[in-house]
């Protein structure tokens, strides 16, 4: 490994990113609308919402999978991600990706559309229990659902097209996964066992059953009228996240490797710093000292020190706890500076992606860094005056970044944070 | 990348299975007991269920008990056998520093609301409607916890304290070959010094066994030795099953007087193409491994599942080693996806502890009879549907 600077990892590359969510496909369009302060949020259309606290989302509608499969689609953004990361990065022939996979992926089960396919082959009119679905399968009908439902798929699906190297991995840190994806990628290069990597994060979970488990947790916002003024984050009136559909995907790639082939570096990956929370199953330790070692362990990997941070990436869900929380953590890192640093969140406009949401913002503190440009946090109407925070109010504003931290924290204790700069001069 | 790989020691393993709990019982029930699944409980599919384990010596706390699902409760109570194996358990300067990498599935279902809520959904004129009032007055809130795969890693933390980082790789076995790698692998290149590496499987579910009957990969009617059941179609038994292992950088190990059970010298893993690639995969993992193999002491842990075309292509790769003593373990423990790989690991690290193999377990001539003893393992890991990995496990003299 090489530790060029004191105590600190090797930047990586970034040389090709792709994103799919609400807002559109492709970077311009998300950059575009993003920085215009538009939602994505909108009210279900894909299923009944009878009987449910929360009928909004923002869900990928525009994609086409018919029957509606969350692993379908799933699988269906991050092909489309990786398809203009790949482009980008103009790197390996078509189909021969000159490295490893690592894809955030929602974790994949039998759907209620699945059951119900195999239940209609059951020969009963009355209860039905799994044995009877069990002998349904000796017709061996149901054989192509196998491979659909393995956890694996996705990323096989995506090795298998793209041509990956070596074993695909997926991977689930919750709501950290997207960047957990990225980490995984970071190490691989710095440890030389590769010179580039594909990083996926990728979700299309909205289906009733994800909706309903979140629902019950009480996590989700129930401020379904107007639909784009649902999320709130360090809002006051803030009320829970809104789930979210979403794909990116990032070609990183060591800095050497990108210079000898001359490709053009869209930013670099400059730190990664974990830290688990040991205290509770949803909600995070009461002092905050996992989330602040989380973010002071990717700024020291970064070679940086927290007055160099200029700009952050908040998980910002706007639930109670996690805006509090991590209002607390950056207060306790950054100090007085804590009032002064923009911190906005892409998730008052794009929803929470969830496994993919890491990723996808990791792509947008990326263009924040290229245009300096900083996209604002919408719905920012009633302050909280628990959270003196420059959330970039509503509308879009010109700044100077020269390093962005992005995180993400998710239920399990799951915590991850990114520094994320511009090419080194 | 110029200065030397560093020595990855396995100085902890924790494992559970229908066989029991810990090193001791496993070895002598893999050299006394025929494997013994059950027949009837999931007929006419065959598991292997757990063998009854007191879970309070693990987690005490009962509350933390009801937060999880039996395939967390495996996981967490064999991470916490790894941890004392390793004599880490409640040391918080270890353990806020120990990294965590589990492979698991997931999705612990209730099959009585999905069974009431399924019938339900046949007779009602509006099925969007009726599923979500059902699903929103019968699910508990907290069976989601149960079932985000990330959460055997989340109640590790909880009980056990491990914080340094947590990672959870999903993808049947393949997870479990990868997550073992990227631990070795990081440590290898000083990037983590002590590791803790594993999964957990609850093999007594039936929407899981829906899972493999949906490809006919799921066991049934007829047990016989994994080797011997691709004259019925092949297939898998599932087992319940726990494994977890403490890797550690060979310094950090001997800066703590902790002892190396093992050394894991090498981990691949591989994608090979759909059908009948892995005979080729493993030969080429083999040869990336040979300069290091010495045949006169060397014995193949294989992880076949039973499953079909994967079994066969092992097999035949296997007959191209013919003097190297092989045993599969899926024949005694069942299959259990993504703890797989690590249980092997874990159990060859016994083998080479006793510097010699259990019996063979099949009559079709791929276990033999060893000579000699043992001084290297290799640990195979054929997915039952994709993935290919390969360990190197040796004695530490």
């Amino acid at each position: 490994m090489t530790s060029s600077r004191n105590g600190a990892g090797e930047p990586v590359a970034v040389t090709g990113i792709g994103v799919v969510t609400s807002l559109g496909v492709g970077i311009a369009d998300n950059w575009q609308k993003l920085t215009s302060g538009q939602s994505g949020i909108r009210r279900i259309t894909r299923f009944p919402t009878d009987a449910l606290r929360t009928t909004i989302a923002g869900t990928v509608d525009f994609v086409p999978v018919d029957p509606f499969s969350s692993a379908d689609l799933t699988e269906r953004l991050a092909d489309m991600a990786a398809e203009q990361a790949v482009g980008q990065a103009a790197i390996g022939a078509k189909g021969d990706f000159p490295g490893p996979l690592f894809v955030a992926v929602a974790p994949i089960e039998i759907e209620w559309h699945h059951r119900e396919i195999v239940r209609a082959d059951v020969q009963s009119n009355s209860d039905v229990t799994y044995d009877d679905l069990l002998r349904a399968t000796a017709s061996g009908r149901f054989r192509p659902l196998h491979e659909r439902l393995m956890m694996g798929s996705v990323a096989w699906h995506l090795a298998d097209r793209f041509g990956t190297k070596g074993s695909p991995v997926s991977l689930s840190t919750a709501c950290a996964s997207g960047a957990t994806a990225i980490q995984l990628g970071v190490e691989a290069i710095r440890r030389g066992d590769a010179d580039v990597a594909l990083c996926i994060g990728t979700d299309g979970s909205v289906n009733p059953e994800s909706l309903i488990r979140f629902s019950l947790l009480s996590a989700l916002s129930t401020a379904n009228d107007p639909p784009e003024a649902a999320a709130k984050p360090f809002s006051k009136n803030r009320d829970g996240f809104v789930m979210a559909e979403g794909a990116a995907a990032l070609v990183l790639e060591s800095l050497d490797h990108a210079k000898a082939r001359g490709a053009s570096i869209l930013g670099v990956i400059e730190g990664c710093g974990e830290m688990a929370d040991s205290f509770h199953r949803t909600r995070s330790s009461p002092d905050g000292k996992p989330i602040i070692g989380c973010m002071r362990n990717a700024i020291t990997d970064a070679g940086v020190i927290p007055d160099d941070i200029d700009y952050i990436n908040p998980h910002g869900t706007g639930t109670s706890e996690n805006d509090k929380m991590e209002h607390l953590g950056v207060a306790t890192l950054f100090g007085e500076r804590a009032k002064t640093i923009p911190i906005s969140s892409n998730k008052s406009m794009i929803g929470h992606t969830l496994s993919a949401a890491g990723a996808v913002e990791a792509v947008f503190t990326l263009l924040t860094l290229e245009h300096q440009r900083l996209p604002p946090t919408i719905n920012y109407k009633i302050p909280d005056p628990a959270i003196p925070l420059d959330v970039v109010p509503n509308v879009a504003r010109d700044a100077k970044v020269r390093h962005a931290l992005s995180n993400s924290f998710g239920f399990g204790g799951q915590n991850v944070s990114l520094v994320i700069g511009r090419e080194p001069m | 990348m110029a200065e030397a790989a560093r020595e990855t020691w396995i100085t902890g393993i924790g494992i559970v299975s229908c066989l029991g709990e810990g090193p001791a019982i496993h070895w002598q029930r893999l050299n006394e007991a025929p494997p013994q699944p059950e027949m009837q409980a999931f007929a006419p599919y065959i598991v292997h269920p757990l063998a009854p384990i007191e879970l309070d010596k693990q987690i005490p706390k009962k509350g933390d008990q009801r937060q999880m699902e039996a395939w967390q409760r495996i996981g967490t109570y064999a991470a916490g056998l790894a941890l004392d194996s390793a004599g880490a358990k409640g040391n918080a300067d270890l353990l806020t520093r120990m990294d965590m990498i589990v492979a698991a599935g997931g999705g612990e279902r209730d099959e009585a609301v999905d069974a009431a809520v399924l019938s339900g959904l046949s007779r009602t004129e509006r099925p969007g409607a009726f599923l979500n009032e059902r699903l929103m007055g019968d699910l508990r809130p907290t069976l989601f916890l149960a079932q985000l795969s990330n959460l055997l890693a989340g109640n590790i933390s909880i009980v056990h304290g491990v914080t340094g980082s947590s990672r959870t790789f999903m993808g049947e076995e393949s997870a479990g070959v990868d997550a073992v790698r990227i631990a070795r692998a990081r440590i290898a290149a000083g990037q983590s010094d002590i590791a803790l590496v594993g999964g957990a499987y609850n093999g007594e579910r039936r929407e899981l066994l829906l899972l493999f009957a949906f490809a006919g990969h799921a066991l049934k009617n007829r047990f016989a030795p994994v080797w011997e059941r691709a004259a019925d179609g092949g297939g898998l038994a599932l087992g319940s099953l726990g494994a977890f292992l403490v890797l550690e950088a060979r310094e950090h190990a001997e800066a703590r007087n902790a002892k190396p059970l093992a050394r894991l010298t090498a981990v691949l893993s591989g994608r090979s193409d759909r059908r009948g690639g892995s005979t080729a995969a493993l030969a080429h993992m083999w040869q990336d491994l040979a300069d290091r193999l010495t045949p006169e002491r060397l014995a193949v842990i294989s992880g076949a599942s039973g499953a079909e075309p994967a079994t066969g292509a092992e097999r035949e790769w296997l007959a191209t080693i013919p003097d190297i003593p092989v045993r599969a373990t899926g024949t005694y423990l069942g299959h259990g996806l993504e703890p797989q790989f690590p249980m092997n690991i874990a159990l060859a690290t016994l083998a080479l502890g006793h510097e010699t193999l259990f019996p063979p377990g099949d009559s079709s001539g791929v276990e033999r009879e060893m000579r000699g003893g043992v001084d290297q393992i290799v640990v195979t890991g054929v997915g039952h549907w994709q993935g290919e990995g390969m360990a190197l496990v040796e004695r530490v003299r």
